[in-house]
């Protein structure tokens, strides 16, 4: 099966090439994340990060012929030939697929990810209702891959002001959590023409999620919990 | 100055609610303007000057380019914020379209009640 993948050594290359690898899989090689590792095994200077080659660390997220997502749960069988590969675009490169995800990071702990509450805690454990517990159906999920926030303009445009996609389907995570009680101090935080109104909803962030969640709709709430507020 | 990563100001809200609230203008008064232009006679010179004729159709016709105006400057202002990396040629910028949506909202008047 034929690939080009993006390398860059800055150590090294004065600039980034793509080079391209020709290799004969396994019939074991069922997924993107299994054909990498077999070049691997052949040309081990490349770099790629990976640890729980099943879709749950977020590990191996990378621009598949174009498109991000998780090498992992990327099958080979459905993807076109020869399979370009690239590091996630917009953050900086560290090493071939392996980007510095400090930006992302800290976009994700401003939002004050932890539930904040300083009421006494009862003696077991803070209780919500099966109908409270619902909500947050669709906003745990998230792996902080980074796929959907380096899949949007706005965050390529502004990664350093703009919470992106991630960070701000994690602040709807816990203003939608009735055992929090930070809910105005958290819409405060969020209530500014960088942070949170970059978002335009072109919903690229949807659309290459790889745990199909929806980014767009939680931003959608947040905007609708301000109209309420303000209103 | 320290050159720092400064953010929090607070507004944006408002600015979000006027694009969608002046989008629903527009979209009215556009639908509500080709219904009046396929309904009525052979469209001339003559023709087009008597639709502005009434009073209501000249305010109309201002609340649509009030509302075209606003909702041009939150468009443009969010370009020149995703762009426009210096602070004071980006405060620089919004001053020369604010003031020019100023004078096509004059413009747009005189346009209007000269008719």
């Amino acid at each position: 099966m034929r690939f080009s993948i993006y390398r860059y050594n800055p150590d090294i290359d004065a600039e980034p090439r793509m080079q391209d690898y020709d290799i004969a899989l396994e019939p074991t090689d069922r997924m993107l994340l299994d054909a990498l590792v077999r070049i691997k095994e052949h040309d081990d200077t490349l770099s790629l990060r990976r640890s729980c080659r099943e879709g749950v660390c977020g590990s191996d997220a990378m621009n598949i012929n174009g498109r991000n997502g998780l090498a992992c749960i990327t099958k080979l069988a459905d993807v076109k030939e020869p399979v370009v590969i690239r590091p996630l675009p917009g953050l900086p490169v560290i090493r071939d697929l392996i980007v510095d995800m400090s930006q992302f990071f800290k976009q994700y702990h401003s939002i004050k990810p932890y539930l904040q509450n300083d009421t006494p805690e009862p003696e077991k454990e803070r209780l919500q209702s099966p109908a409270d517990r619902e909500e947050l159906n669709g906003l745990y999920e998230c792996i902080l891959c980074a796929c959907c926030s380096t899949a949007c303009p706005s965050f390529w445009w502004n990664p350093d002001k703009f919470v992106g996609p991630a960070g701000l389907l994690q602040a709807y995570r816990f203003i939608a959590d009735t055992r929090d009680e930070a809910t105005n101090e958290r819409l405060d935080n969020l209530e500014d023409p960088y942070r949170l109104f970059r978002c335009h909803s072109i919903m690229n962030c949807v659309d290459v999620c790889p745990k199909g969640l929806n980014p767009t709709r939680a931003i959608g709430k947040i905007k609708e919990m301000m109209v309420k507020r303000t209103v | 100055m320290v050159n720092r990563t400064i953010v929090g100001a607070h507004y944006g809200l408002r600015d979000w609610l006027y694009q969608r609230i002046t989008a629903v203008i527009m979209v009215v008064y556009v639908a509500g303007f080709f219904v009046l232009l396929c309904n009525g006679p052979k469209l001339d010179f003559a023709t087009w000057r008597m639709m502005f004729t009434p009073q209501w159709m000249k305010y109309a016709t201002l609340l649509f380019l009030f509302s075209l105006y606003l909702h041009a400057w939150i468009g443009v202002r969010d370009i020149v914020m995703d762009y426009v990396k210096h602070a004071g040629v980006r405060l620089a910028l919004y001053a020369v379209f604010v003031i020019a949506l100023l004078l096509y909202a004059a413009w747009s008047v005189r346009i209007l009640w000269g008719i």
